[in-house]
């Protein structure tokens, strides 16, 4: 970016988040059928009359779904409203097959929550759940071109976290989404998997004047970005490109921006002026949610410990760095059965380092994880004889290395341990080790 | 002919084989055959309803062939809702009710014209043209079920569903002649019902007899857990309402005084005498005034409407938007308008509070009240033609039953009077709390056994 000639000094990054998660339930949000629409070997196999919007399918909402949005919000320490419900979005798209997406609107199950980052805490606005689209390919077929579309993912869950415009800059954006995407594999209620749009991030970006406490009178929306990397990229080129604009005294103007990865730039995809109205409106369909104050606590209970929890206490109780444990797990299990074994090694922070630099392989049995560990420390039974007649042999080797012991240069025993391993080859303890060759050298 | 054979008589025949169904099938086809042409009531028939009907001998039904509404999905049978966007649908699954009735034995012979999409109380508006009304043919069945109020009255089947939304059931019945009943919202499931305004949806039987509508009204209701509007609790036998009598019950008489009813409250004041001649206690009761009701159905209803007719939006189904006809345009556009933002709170967010409000009004006459009774029309069934140029036709028409559908209540009606001269029937509506159908059906058959309006209990005393 080096044509940019403005003082990045002079505005400050004024940013908020919108990310969007696929939950994975065993069926979908509002039908019963299968909710794998990556694993389905064929398009339009999990659909019936509910997601396919038939004349007459009506949705049933997965309870598994709601609670594990609470969950969420639980977390990352968000209110819940313990009467909630369900909203249609009217729109015309044709992978909406009921021409509405139902959503909420005005009662989300999650709000007023906060992520902290190492840049500061980023505030959560509100968590609310809603349904996934179809998903159009665009194919030539006998020649034609034509819009084909797959409703396997029609009616996933799908839940959006939306979080104050408390991002501060493009490095702050990418780690808050990093950890939102951690604490869902974490929680496993959602796989993230960002290639295939399992998650999907759309930052809210505009910038203000350094001393400014309002909040700029316009904000670009960018959408449909699949990489952290890029939405860091995303935001730092609207920071740049939104601050020429203010320096001809112009205002950016509010639109919704698309994210080219390979150009890295933003791109124009719509005005304020073609704004859609969504004709919210309860769901007639789904009757309101209410939850009792002790369904919420039992949810509560259920919450594991979370990780960043999790990481200071094994930091006191196994001496195990922080360094090392935000590298080795992202899942509730995964940590059990490292926990497990950090119970039972001697030195716990070593196998913690080991693992974060793949030195050791991480493999879903804390007995296997031990073993791995305990044959990398192993000493192996020698007979003292054995010993012996292999510092004998060095010392035969090496005589002036001997001379130079008997002139009492001691630090030539150092040679002679490690002379003495090779020709074992064998591990043993290095400590007695040290004696023994000190003896026979001078014998 | 056998086609005039009630429900429960139809069942008690075929059971005691006094009664093949192959002589059941050809006594209704012949009267479609020479009938339909001219009432124009079936859209479609199924062909082979009778090879069906003979494998079905240890059902409650017993195979007994009923006509259903043109907007139940009905696997591998058309369904329009008699618009000609949905002119080549060909359902891939049978809605729940529908469902039910096969599973209890019931086969679905024919499906009814109706209004199209449900909207309208004339069958006028449907695209396959009106249905006359059989009772007198200049004059029109009323809708939205007109179709199967109309194949009731003709005897063109033995018994039928309709689905009602606000007088969808209870209209073409008393327009027609026949008993309509309008279950609790959420006792039926509304799952493959095309919808219409899915907070008031509610599919019943249109029949020949009360006891009809209970036998029916036993095998469709129920939980259905493809359908979260629908009530988990249990469903009781209907017809253990049957020959209970009203002893002792308490009825309110409502909307007595209302502008336009004189001539029908005549008649009703003296009706009220049979009452309480079978031992109830009548009051004239003040209820909370029903011409609210007619604004909050219309904005509620064309809200979920713009909404709900939107998947019809040309990619699949074959025929595109410019099939739909004015009138479901006409609904779409007032829905759209109502839902916008800023107009959102002033419409439909304030319509669901005077909801509220109908809501409240029954639940307070409901603590003195077992049943409350009204007319279910503000008069006879009107000339054909007259929806012409009359957008808010439906809704006048409704007037008396729109509260009590937004209010979700059950509610039956039955015929309570017939006009010598033109043929044409009123019909009297009784309501009672939500999940109390046993007790619309106990006053009801207690008032059609008293009286001689009943065609199918009486027919000489009602000069057929």
């Amino acid at each position: 970016m080096e044509t940019i000639t403005t003082d990045k000094n002079t505005y400050k990054l004024v940013c908020g988040m919108e990310i969007h998660a696929e939950l994975k339930t065993k069926s979908k949000m509002f039908c019963s059928c299968k909710n794998d629409p990556f694993g389905a070997d064929k398009p339009n196999i999990y659909t019936c009359p509910t997601c396919l919007g038939m004349p007459g399918g009506l949705p049933v909402a997965n309870k598994k779904a709601i609670e594990w949005t609470i969950k969420v919000g639980l977390a990352l320490g968000c209110k819940i409203n313990l009467f909630s419900k369900f909203d249609r979005k009217n729109y015309f798209y044709p992978d909406l097959p009921k021409s509405y997406q139902i959503s909420q609107y005005d009662l989300p199950f999650c709000y007023e929550g906060v992520v902290e980052t190492s840049y500061g805490p980023v505030k959560i606005t509100r968590i609310h759940l809603e349904e996934d689209t179809g998903k159009l390919q665009h194919k030539v077929v006998d020649g034609k071109k034509v819009s084909l579309i797959d409703f396997n993912r029609s009616s996933v869950p799908l839940m959006e976290i939306v979080s104050e415009p408390d991002i501060k800059s493009p490095e702050q954006a990418k780690e808050y989404a990093k950890k939102i995407r951690d604490l869902l594999r974490y929680l496993e209620v959602a796989d993230c998997d960002m290639d295939q749009g399992g998650m999907r991030l759309e930052a809210n970006i505009s910038l203000a004047k350094n001393n400014a406490n309002e909040l700029p009178n316009f904000k670009v929306e960018v959408k449909n970005i699949n990489s952290f990397r890029f939405a860091e990229q995303a935001i730092a080129f609207e920071m740049d490109r939104q601050a020429e604009i203010l320096d001809e005294g112009k205002t950016p103007i509010q639109e919704t921006r698309g994210w080219d990865s390979n150009k890295s730039i933003t791109f124009s995809q719509r005005t304020k002026e073609d704004a859609e109205d969504y004709r919210y409106f309860p769901d007639p369909d789904l009757p309101p949610i209410q939850f009792t104050k002790k369904q919420i606590d039992e949810i509560r209970k259920d919450l594991p410990e979370l990780a960043d929890d999790k990481i200071n206490r094994w930091e006191k109780e196994f001496g195990v760095e922080k360094r090392y444990s935000n590298l080795i797990f992202d899942s509730v299990e995964k940590a059990n059965i490292l926990e497990s074994a950090f119970k039972q090694v001697k030195e716990a922070n070593k196998l913690a380092n080991l693992l974060a630099n793949k030195k050791i392989q991480f493999v879903a049995d804390d007995k296997q994880l031990i073993a791995k560990y305990n044959k990398m420390f192993a000493k192996d039974e020698v007979d003292q004889s054995d010993i012996i007649a292999a510092i004998n042999t060095v010392k035969d080797e090496n005589p002036n290395a001997v001379e130079k012991f008997k002139a009492g240069q001691k630090q030539v025993v150092g040679f002679f341990m490690g002379q003495t391993l090779r020709v074992l080859g064998k591990k043993i303890d290095t400590k007695d080790l040290s004696k023994l060759i000190m003896h026979e050298l001078e014998k | 002919m056998n086609n005039t054979l009630t429900l429960k008589q139809t069942i008690d025949k075929l059971k005691a084989k006094e009664l093949t169904h192959k002589q059941l099938y050809k006594d209704l086809n012949n009267c479609i055959d020479t009938q339909n042409k001219k009432l124009n009531i079936y859209l479609t028939i199924d062909k082979n309803a009778q090879k069906k009907s003979e494998e079905l001998l240890d059902t409650p039904l017993y195979g007994v062939p009923i006509a259903v509404k043109d907007n139940f999905c009905t696997k591998g049978l058309r369904t329009t809702a008699s618009s000609t966007v949905l002119d080549h649908f060909i359902p891939q699954y049978d809605s729940t009710v529908i469902k039910n009735l096969k599973n209890a034995g019931g086969v679905i012979h024919a499906k009814t014209n109706m209004d199209a999409w449900a909207h309208g109380s004339s069958t006028e508006t449907s695209q396959y043209g009106r249905s006359l009304n059989p009772r007198n043919t200049d004059h029109l069945p009323g809708g939205s079920s007109g179709g199967s109020a109309a194949a009731v009255a003709a005897d063109m089947c033995i018994a039928a569903l309709g689905t009602e939304t606000a007088g969808s059931i209870r209209q073409p019945s008393a327009w027609c002649g026949v008993v309509g009943l309008k279950p609790t919202y959420g006792r039926c499931s509304r799952y493959g019902v095309v919808a219409m305004a899915s907070s008031t949806d509610s599919p019943g039987p249109i029949t020949k007899t009360v006891e009809d509508a209970a036998i029916l009204l036993n095998q469709i209701a129920g939980h259905d857990k493809y359908d979260g509007t629908t009530s988990t609790q249990e469903v009781p036998d209907f017809t253990k309402s049957i020959d209970k009598g009203v002893k002792g019950l308490k009825i309110g008489y409502i909307y007595k005084d209302i502008k336009g009813l004189e001539e029908i409250t005549k008649i009703f004041e003296k009706e009220m005498k049979v009452f309480e001649e079978l031992g109830a206690t009548v009051e004239v009761v003040d209820a909370m005034d029903p011409k609210h009701g007619i604004s909050i159905y219309t904005i509620v209803q064309r809200g979920e409407v713009s909404s709900n007719l939107g998947r019809f939006d040309g990619i699949r189904y074959g025929n595109d938007r410019s099939h739909f006809g004015d009138e479901a345009k006409r609904r779409i556009m007032l829905g759209v308008y109502t839902l916008s933002k800023g107009y959102a709170d002033q419409y439909y967010n304030t319509a669901q509070k005077v909801r509220t409000l109908y809501i409240k009004n029954y639940q307070e006459l409901f603590k003195t009240y077992d049943v409350l009774v009204a007319p279910t029309s503000p008069g006879f069934a009107k000339k054909v033609g007259v929806t012409e140029g009359a957008a808010m036709f439906g809704e006048l028409e409704d007037l008396l039953l729109e509260a009590s559908s937004l209010s979700g209540l059950p509610g039956i009606s039955i015929p309570c009077y017939r006009d010598e001269k033109t043929n044409l029937f009123y019909g009297m509506n009784i309501i009672a709390p939500m999940w109390r159908e046993d007790l619309v059906i106990q006053v009801a058959d207690a008032y059609e056994k008293a009286t001689n309006w009943n065609t199918w209990r009486n027919k000489q005393k009602a000069g057929e």
